[in-house]
C-alpha cells in the first residue's frame, strides 16, 4: 500500500475518508503535494475542501486513509502535531481571539517563549516586507475581516512552516494587495516551501498555481495543470456543469427614477480608538440600479454599513433617507418596516445566530416585517409558516444542507450566505444594502447571489453593494463609488470605470484623498 | 487611635477570605469556566481545615487540609463539566448544595469543640511599632498570602505566556483548539486552582476568623466572591478593591448598629452589597475595557469536534 510514494512529495494523502453521520464529507481522497509547488484545491462549497484541510491540520480525525509526510506515515492527531511537522494554516474564520491584540494572537501560536514586544516587532517588520501592513498593538475585535486575515497570514509565516495551507486568502484584498501576496507566495515557493491554495478565484489559480486538485461532492474528480485550462473549464470541473455567467441587462430610465435610498452629509465620529470616522458622505441609489462601493478593508465600510442599516443611529435623522422619508433616527426594525433590507458582512454571529435553526434565524430578522404571516394572535409564533417560508428560501437559493432545518453554524459559508441573502430577497425589499455579498463563496453560489441582486434592482428596487471584490463590483454594478479613509467618492458610471481608475481611488490617489491610511506599497 | 487600628484590622480579616476565593474564581472564569460552586468548596475547606486542625492540634496542617479538600471538591466539578461536558451552571449549583450538606454532616461532631487558631505574624520590634506595626507586620498569615496571591495572579495573567494562553481559551475555546492549545488540560488546572483558593478561604474562616466549626459558617461569602469577580470585570486589582470595600462597609455598619444609629438594621446590613456594586459598576464604566476583559466563552461547554 505504502510502497510507491515518491520522495519528492512533501505530503501524500491516500484514501482519506471522513464521515459525519450519513454524509461522507471526504470520500477516499488522494492528494500529492510536491516540495516547492503551489497546489490549488478547488471545489464548490460543501465539496469537502474544509473537511480535508481540517484533517491535514489535525482539527479533525479521518475515519480511514493514510497521510505521508516526507515519505513517512504520520498520524496528525492535533493541530500541535501538524505545527510540529511544519504545516501552517491560514484559516478562513474562527481562529483569532477578539479580546486580544494582534501581537498576542501571534504570540499564542509561536511557542518560542520570546517576549510579546519582540514578536510584535518581528510581525510588524514581516508584515511590511510582504506588503501586508499590520499594527501589532491593535485589538482584533476592532479590525475588519481583511485586516484580520493579514494577522493570520503573518502569524503563519512567522512559524516558518514547510507547507502552508491558505484558505481563500485573497478574498478580502485589493488587486494590489493580492499581487503582493502572490509575490510572497512565489518567494516562498522559490525557498522550497509548498503551498496548498484554496480559492474560488479561478483566474488567480491559473496565474500562480502549478497543479490543481478538484473536489466535487467529497470526491476527487480530477487533477490538472491550471495553466493549461481555461477559467470556464476549471469551473466546469468544479461544478459538474457550466456556470451561468451573470447577465446584467441594461438599466433603463434610471436618471428619472426616484432615489429610494439617499445618504446626505452622513458624518460619524470614530466609536472606538481604532475605528474610522465617516466624513460627509453623500449618495443616492435610484430605483432600478445597483451601486457598488469599493475600498480596501478597514476604510470605513463597516461603519458606513452600520449607519445605513440602523445598527448605529444618526444624530441628524435626514442623513439617511429611505423612500423619501427620514430614517436616520430609526432602528433596524424601523428601517426594515420602510421597505429596506440589510445583509451584514459577518455571516455567523451577525447575519445569523450560529446555534439557531435556519427557520429561527428567518423569524429573528423578519418577525416585524412579516408579523402577520409569522406571528399569530397573542404573540405566538406560527412555526409551520416560518418553516415553510424557510424551505421556500432554501429551494429558491439552492441552499445545500445536511438536515431539513439545520443550525446556521452547520452550513458551509457559501450556503449560509445564500440563505441569508435569500431571506432578505424573499421579502422583495425596495432598498437592499449588502456588505460583502459573496465573501468566501464559490463561483456557482456567487453567480447565483449576484444574479439575484441584479434582478432585484431591475424589478424596481435600489441595491447598494459594499464589496472588496472588484470583479464582483464590475460584474453587477451600474456605477461604482470608492470609500477611502471614511470618505466616499462620487459614483463612476460603469462604462467609465476601469480597474486602474478604481484601484487608484482605493489607494487614495485622487485629490481630496491625500491622506494615506494604509500604504499598499 | 487604637480603635482605628482595630477597625482596620477587622476590615482586613473580613476582606481576606473574600479576596482569596474571588481571585481563585477569577482564574477559573478567565479560562472560560463558570464555577458557581465557590460557596460549596469554601464550606468544605472550612470543615476540612477545622477538622484537621482540631484532630492534629496544628493549624498549619488544618490550612493544608483546607486547600486539599477544596481542590479535590473542585475536581469533581472539573470531571463533570470538562470531561463529561455537563451544564456548568447546574453543576456548580449542585456543588454548592452538596458542599453545604456534606460539610454539615461531616462537622456534626465538631460543633462546639474548641478550634485552633493560626497565630498572627509577630516580628519582634517591627510588630510593636505604633499604628503601622500591627497593620503591616502583625496580621494573620493569610492576609499576606491574599495580597501576594492577587499580585501573582495579575502577573501570571498579564505578563506570562501561560497566562495569555489561559485568557485566549476564555475568549474563544474553538480558536484555541484550532491553534493546538490543550483547552481541557488548562481548564482542569484553572478549576483546581480555583478550588484550592476557595478551600483556603474556607480555612481562613474556621482557623482565623472564628476558630470553631459552625454549620453554614461561610454564610454566603462564596456568592459574594462570585459577584465580586463579575462586577470587577475580571480584573484582579478591582477584585481586591471590591473585597476591601465590602469588608469596610460590613465592619462599618456593624459598628453603626452597635452605636445605635436610628436606621433600620436591615438597611445597614444591605449596605455592603450596595456599596460594592455601586463602586465596581462605576469603575467598570469603560465599555471597551469591559469588552476586552470579559471571557467571551464563559460558561459554554467545550466539546472538540473529532
Amino acid at each position: 500500500m505504502s510502497a510507491n510514494h515518491d520522495r519528492a512529495n512533501l505530503l501524500e494523502v491516500r484514501g482519506l475518508t471522513k464521515i459525519f453521520g450519513t454524509l461522507t464529507a471526504c470520500n477516499h481522497i488522494d492528494l500529492n503535494i510536491a516540495k516547492g509547488e503551489i497546489h490549488a484545491l478547488l471545489g464548490e462549497n460543501g465539496a469537502g475542501k474544509s473537511t480535508l484541510v481540517k484533517m491535514l491540520f489535525g482539527s479533525l480525525e479521518p475515519n480511514s486513509g493514510e497521510i505521508f509526510w516526507n515519505g513517512q506515515a504520520v498520524r496528525i492527531t492535533s493541530p500541535g502535531v501538524a505545527k510540529k511537522l511544519g504545516i501552517g494554516m491560514v484559516f478562513q474564520h474562527f481562529s483569532l481571539f477578539e479580546a486580544l491584540t494582534a501581537a498576542e494572537n501571534i504570540a499564542l501560536s509561536l511557542n518560542d517563549g520570546s517576549p510579546i514586544s519582540t514578536i510584535a516587532a518581528k510581525a510588524r517588520a514581516l508584515s511590511y516586507s510582504y506588503g501586508l501592513p499590520l499594527d501589532p498593538e491593535s485589538l482584533v475585535g476592532d479590525l475588519s475581516v481583511g485586516e484580520r486575515q493579514r494577522i493570520e497570514i503573518i502569524r503563519c509565516l512567522l512559524q516558518t512552516p514547510q507547507l502552508i495551507i491558505l484558505d481563500e486568502p485573497t478574498s478580502v484584498l485589493t488587486p494590489q494587495e493580492a499581487d503582493k501576496l502572490f509575490e510572497t507566495l512565489e518567494r516562498l515557493r522559490a525557498e522550497g516551501k509548498s503551498i496548498l491554495y484554496i480559492s474560488h478565484r479561478l483566474e488567480e489559480v491559473k496565474r500562480i498555481c502549478d497543479r490543481a486538485t478538484v473536489l466535487r461532492h467529497g470526491k476527487v474528480v480530477g487533477h490538472c495543470n491550471p495553466r493549461q485550462e481555461t477559467a470556464a473549464s476549471l469551473a466546469r470541473m468544479m461544478v459538474g456543469n457550466e456556470v451561468k455567467a451573470v447577465v446584467r441587462a441594461p438599466a433603463e430610465g434610471i436618471e428619472t427614477a426616484p432615489a429610494l435610498l439617499e445618504i446626505r452629509g452622513l458624518t460619524r465620529k470614530p466609536a472606538t480608538p481604532f475605528a474610522v470616522p465617516l466624513k460627509n458622505i453623500n449618495l443616492a441609489v435610484r430605483a432600478g440600479e445597483v451601486i457598488g462601493i469599493a475600498g480596501v478593508a478597514g476604510n470605513g465600510q463597516g461603519e458606513f454599513f452600520e449607519s445605513v442599516s440602523g445598527e448605529v443611529l444618526q444624530q441628524d435623522s435626514g442623513s439617511v433617507r429611505i423612500r423619501g422619508k427620514d430614517a436616520g433616527a430609526l432602528s433596524i426594525t424601523g428601517r426594515r418596516l420602510m421597505g429596506a433590507a440589510f445583509v451584514p458582512e459577518e455571516r455567523l454571529g451577525h447575519g445569523a445566530a450560529p446555534r439557531m435553526k435556519l427557520s429561527e434565524n428567518l423569524l429573528l430578522s423578519r418577525h416585524a416585517t412579516d408579523g402577520k404571516s409569522f406571528v399569530g394572535s397573542g404573540g405566538m409564533v406560527k412555526n409551520a409558516s416560518v418553516y415553510s417560508a424557510a424551505q421556500r428560501i432554501i429551494a429558491a437559493m439552492d441552499v445545500r444542507k445536511s438536515a431539513a432545518d439545520p443550525e446556521a453554524a452547520a452550513l458551509s459559508g457559501g450556503n449560509l450566505q445564500k440563505f441569508i441573502v435569500g431571506r432578505e430577497l424573499d421579502r422583495k425589499p425596495s432598498v437592499m444594502v449588502v456588505n460583502q455579498p459573496t465573501w468566501g463563496v464559490d463561483a456557482g453560489a456567487a453567480a447565483h447571489i449576484r444574479q439575484a441582486l441584479i434582478e432585484l434592482a431591475r424589478s424596481g428596487s435600489a441595491v447598494l453593494v459594499i464589496s472588496q471584490d472588484l470583479d464582483e463590483l464590475f460584474e453587477l454594478s451600474d456605477a461604482i463609488a470608492v470609500m477611502h479613509n471614511g470618505e466616499l467618492s462620487a459614483p463612476l458610471p460603469i462604462a467609465e470605470a476601469t480597474f486602474e481608475r478604481i484601484g487608484l481611488l482605493m489607494g487614495g490617489a485622487e485629490p481630496g484623498h491625500a491622506e494615506h491610511s494604509m500604504e499598499t506599497a | 487611635m487604637d480603635i482605628t487600628v482595630n477597625i482596620l484590622l477587622t476590615i482586613a480579616t473580613a476582606a481576606t477570605p473574600l479576596l482569596i476565593a474571588a481571585i481563585g474564581e477569577l482564574v477559573v472564569e478567565r479560562s472560560g469556566v463558570l464555577n458557581l460552586g465557590v460557596e460549596g468548596m469554601m464550606i468544605m475547606g472550612a470543615v476540612g481545615g477545622f477538622g484537621a486542625g482540631y484532630l492534629t492540634g496544628s493549624p498549619w496542617i488544618g490550612l493544608l487540609a483546607a486547600i486539599v479538600v477544596g481542590a479535590l471538591f473542585s475536581l469533581l466539578f472539573a470531571v463533570m463539566t470538562l470531561s463529561l461536558a455537563t451544564n456548568q451552571v447546574a453543576t456548580g449549583l449542585s456543588l454548592t448544595l452538596l458542599g453545604l450538606g456534606l460539610s454539615g454532616m461531616i462537622g456534626t461532631s465538631f460543633v462546639g469543640q474548641p478550634g485552633v487558631r493560626l497565630p498572627n505574624l509577630d516580628i519582634p520590634g517591627l510588630s510593636s511599632i505604633p499604628v503601622v506595626g500591627k497593620l503591616i507586620f502583625g496580621q494573620d498569615p493569610l492576609f499576606y498570602v491574599s495580597i501576594a496571591l492577587t499580585a501573582a495572579v495579575m502577573w501570571f495573567l498579564f505578563r506570562t505566556r501561560t497566562g495569555l494562553t489561559l485568557r485566549s481559551i476564555g475568549d474563544s475555546h474553538a480558536s484555541a483548539h484550532a491553534l493546538g492549545i490543550k483547552v481541557i488540560h488548562y481548564r482542569y488546572l484553572a478549576v483546581i486552582f480555583g478550588g484550592a483558593c476557595a478551600g483556603l478561604a474556607g480555612g481562613h474562616l474556621s482557623l482565623v476568623y472564628t476558630p470553631q466549626w459552625v454549620e453554614n459558617m461561610s454564610a454566603g461569602r462564596g456568592w459574594i466572591a462570585l459577584a465580586l469577580v463579575v462586577f470587577a470585570s475580571w480584573r484582579p486589582w478591582r477584585v481586591l478593591a471590591g473585597a476591601y470595600i465590602f469588608g469596610a462597609v460590613w465592619i462599618g455598619q456593624l459598628h453603626a448598629q452597635a452605636f445605635g444609629i436610628p436606621v433600620p438594621s436591615q438597611f445597614l446590613s444591605s449596605l455592603p452589597y450596595l456599596a460594592t456594586i455601586v463602586v465596581l459598576v462605576l469603575i467598570s464604566r469603560n465599555k471597551r475595557l469591559t469588552m476586552m476583559n470579559t471571557p467571551a466563552s464563559l460558561g459554554q461547554p467545550f466539546v472538540p469536534d473529532r
